[in-house]
């Protein structure tokens, strides 16, 4: 593997072919904010976040970072203006569907983001997928999937596979930035219920 | 059926074919495109069957269903060959004298023909102002062919583009040639065909596939379908050379489960090229293999984004990929995939054919060739155009769409589907072309283009396609999915008389960040809608926000019906049709509306008879008091003015 340097926030980063421009900005200590990545999983750009800036030549650009690759002699910018201005109304959007999760206010206070001007309509999930991807990419289980599309859109157990999985990884739990997977199956889950007494 | 084995016995095949068929024999052929079918074309043609045995006329007539004329507002559409005598609105009922006075006696029903202005009669298709002001070269072919039959096709020329290439021209001169023309992208975004086809032929990787977009799946458009349902031999034949150019062997259609008609048409006609010998191994002899996987969508708009096709055609949840590498490159199951859409390939034989010149002589600087358009809305000829590039709008609506229904005023044009934009009056002599069309806000898209008149809410023309577009967001990214459902709840509350001061700027900011942070070009348009009606028709969204007005008279919590006490004629007519019974009042007595009943449907307002006028819309302005109950009608005595 072949190492290369590019510059993020005036900082000049070495890192290896093939690694994205926000695990190279991690490498270096710069913090880009995202919701959606995580090490294990192919990135998703989901959230969009992590949006940076880039310069090639005179050309700027917005990109994901979390999927973007890192180049040789790449100039970044992780909180330019445009960055920001997109950061700020994302996390507007994310604070009217899901006002109580602690990652999003963390992220909206860093933006100096104090309420929402869109109407507030509660909702704990806010579908970034990562339970889904943990258990289709590392598990190949395939137990929580997304339902729907659109504003429709719903993450949800598929009780025939989850009820032989779940009980026994789990492992999607404390991925969740919000919480509301462990407390739906949890809910989901019938306390008193056993399959072994049960005659079709 | 023998297979054909060279170019040779292609044109064997089609000499022997022409010399079967006596041109001067009548033919009788009855467009069977969507919009006729749904007229009752089938009947039509069955009735023909039928009558026609009856007439002993039976081996004397050729009858033949075709593909889509395109003036589908005048369907169904006969025309009888050889002298071109086009029948519009043919009933089953109209047959029996169109044989009698036609095909027996040789004359003309004149009450079936295409009646212009001061009452001339047109005999000819051709002559048809629809028609007349149209190029129609790709689409153009779709009303000789039955699309079931590869012969007709063949006696037209087709598949000799193909046969030209295998048998003379390398892959890379006809990807010069396809090059040379400046093809562009028929889907929507435009971009250079040829480049494309170069750079997934480039690309590392075997196998290489090759697609055709058939997911069209604009509201009001129909371009695609009828091309595809009409003449998929064309479509097929392009996509065939495409293949021999890049280095494919496997090619798909991508085609939406909604058009049952072209999917059973593609699967006719694949089945007869292959029989042929024009699709499968060795090619016309020329050593050169190519088949077809037909993949049936099950209809998200998403998936007419490249890499969302492409994971489908893989198996899984069409969805667009947040990667950084053209499908071109890196596509069906990371292999080099070249996708374009149904007319792109459409026109790739006529360019082979005809030659990459001939093809730079139509159109404008950045834009060759014609388009087809779906030309809907309030005007007078909707239907299926073709025009060559650089044709205004003015010359589309008003010379071939024959300008606005009822002499309303024509407000704007919305181009390019959902996430397309609306163009005001005053940019109507905008010539179409992929760079102008951008340049004014909206975009070529796939060809929708719907026609807007003064009864047209600009707001709640952008709050019809927000709302098509939230349902069609796939949801995985954040701008798209919580973006557009903002921005549709803002305009909804606009629509409802509740917008805020400062939603129109908060619109505004947030189309901003929905165009520039989305994943894919789904949510990176949707915002069009929005930006471009604000931008035109700005003082419609203030009228709403700040005086609760809708001046079009369409937003439904905006509006309220009032009977003119001076002038209404107590006739009972919209008393008896006000389906809520909200209409009080009785013979002699002036009716009156009860605001809190009426739902605001608009019943009273169009039977009201326009010589009263009485039934008012209101908009912005409180609604007067009415008269007392039991009030009588002050009539006018004869001969008082």
């Amino acid at each position: 593997m072949s190492k290369l340097s590019l510059t993020i926030d005036n900082q000049k980063v070495t890192t290896e072919e093939g690694t994205s421009i926000l695990e190279a900005a991690r490498s270096a200590g710069i913090d880009i904010p995202t919701l959606c990545y995580h090490e294990k999983l192919a990135p998703r750009g989901a959230c969009r976040l992590c949006l940076v800036e880039i310069t090639k030549g005179k050309k700027k650009r917005l990109v994901t970072s979390c999927v973007y690759l890192a180049e040789e002699g790449l100039k970044v910018e992780t909180e330019s203006e445009p960055v920001v201005k997109i950061r700020k109304m994302l996390l507007e959007l994310m604070l009217a569907g899901s006002p109580g999760v602690k990652a999003i206010q963390d992220y909206a206070r860093r933006y100096g983001i104090t309420r929402s001007r869109f109407d507030v309509e509660p909702d704990f999930c806010i579908l970034c997928g990562l339970c889904v991807r943990y258990c289709h990419e590392v598990k190949g289980k395939n137990a929580i999937g997304f339902v729907g599309r659109g504003s429709q859109r719903k993450v949800m157990f598929f009780p025939d596979i989850a009820a032989e999985e779940c009980p026994k990884c789990g492992e999607c739990f404390p991925l969740c930035p919000t919480g509301v997977i462990p407390s739906n199956y949890a809910l989901a889950k019938l306390p008193h219920f056993s399959y072994d007494n049960i005659r079709l | 059926m023998p297979r054909l084995k060279s170019a040779a016995d292609l044109e064997t095949r089609r000499k022997e074919i022409l010399a079967r068929r006596d041109p001067k024999k009548p033919c009788v052929t009855i467009c069977s495109g969507t919009g006729c079918h749904a007229y009752g074309s089938e009947k039509v043609a069955q009735t023909f069957m039928a009558e026609i045995g009856k007439n002993g006329l039976k081996e004397k007539v050729d009858i033949r269903r075709t593909g889509c004329h395109g003036y589908c507002e005048r369907g169904t559409i006969v025309v009888i060959f050889p002298q071109e005598i086009c029948y519009l609105r043919v009933k089953p009922e109209d047959v029996p004298e169109i044989i009698e006075t036609t095909l027996v006696k040789g004359e003309v029903v004149e009450r079936l023909l295409y009646e212009g202005e001061d009452a001339q009669k047109i005999i000819h298709e051709g002559d048809i102002p629809f028609y007349k002001h149209q190029s129609r070269i790709v689409f153009g072919p779709n009303r000789f062919i039955d699309p079931k039959n590869i012969e007709d096709y063949i006696a037209r020329g087709g598949y000799a583009a193909l046969a030209k290439v295998l048998s003379g021209m390398t892959p890379e001169a006809v990807l010069a040639e396809v090059k040379k023309a400046n093809l562009r992208g028929r889907g929507g975004g435009g971009f250079p065909a040829g480049m494309k086809w170069e750079t997934t032929r480039n690309a590392p990787g075997e196998p290489k596939y090759v697609i055709v977009n058939a997911d069209e799946g604009d509201p009001g458009a129909y371009m695609d379908r009828s091309l595809l349902e009409g003449n998929p031999h064309s479509v097929l034949e392009g996509l065939t050379i495409g293949a021999y150019a890049i280095g494919a062997s496997q090619g798909f259609v991508y085609v939406r489960q909604e058009y049952p008609l072209a999917v059973e048409n593609l699967y006719a006609a694949l089945e007869q090229a292959r029989d042929y010998g024009l699709l499968g191994e060795n090619i016309l002899g020329s050593g050169f293999n190519f088949e077809v996987t037909v993949h049936r969508g099950a209809g998200a708009f998403v998936s007419g984004e490249s890499s969302a096709l492409m994971t489908a055609i893989e198996g899984r949840v069409g969805e667009p990929r947040p990667k950084y590498i053209r499908t071109a490159i890196s596509g069906i199951w990371g292999k080099p995939s070249n996708l374009n859409n149904v007319e792109t390939w459409a026109t790739v034989p006529l360019i082979i054919d005809k030659g990459a010149d001939w093809f730079n002589g139509i159109g404008t600087k950045g834009s060759k060739g014609t388009k087809i358009f779906s030309l809907v809305g309030k005007v007078n000829n909707t239907g299926l155009v073709e025009v060559p590039m650089g044709m205004t709008l003015r010359e589309i609506i008003y010379d071939i769409g024959g300008g606005i229904p009822q002499g309303k005023k024509f407000k704007a044009v919305q181009t390019g589907g959902p996430s397309g934009g609306v163009i005001p009056e005053k940019l109507i002599d905008t010539p179409v072309d992929f760079d102008e069309l951008n340049k004014v806000g909206s975009m070529m898209g796939s060809g929708g283009m719907i026609v807007m008149d003064e009864d047209n809410c600009m707001v709640d023309v952008a709050r019809y396609f927000l709302n098509f577009l939230s349902e069609e967001s796939c949801g995985q990214c954040v701008p798209c999915r919580e973006g557009i459902y903002q921005m549709l709840k803002i305009l909804n509350r606009i629509c409802a008389g509740e917008g805020r001061s400062g939603d129109i700027e908060l619109l505004e900011e947030l189309a901003e960040v929905v165009r520039d942070a989305s994943l894919c070009a789904l949510g990176a348009t949707a915002p069009n809608p929005v930006l471009s009606t604000i931008k035109y028709f700005r003082n419609e969204y203030q009228a709403h926000v700040k005086e609760k007005r809708c001046p079009a008279g369409v937003c439904k919590e905006l509006i309220s019906y009032y009977i003119d006490p001076e002038k209404c004629q107590a006739c009972l007519l919209c008393l008896r049709n006000c389906p809520v019974e909200a209409i009080s009042g009785g013979k002699n007595l002036i009716h009156v509306i009860d605001q809190g009943k009426c739902t605001k449907c608009g019943a009273c307002f169009e039977v009201c008879p326009s010589r009263f006028g009485a039934v008012v819309k209101l908009s912005g302005v409180p609604v007067p008091e009415p008269v007392a109950a039991g009030t009588e009608v002050k009539r006018k005595t004869r001969g008082e003015k």
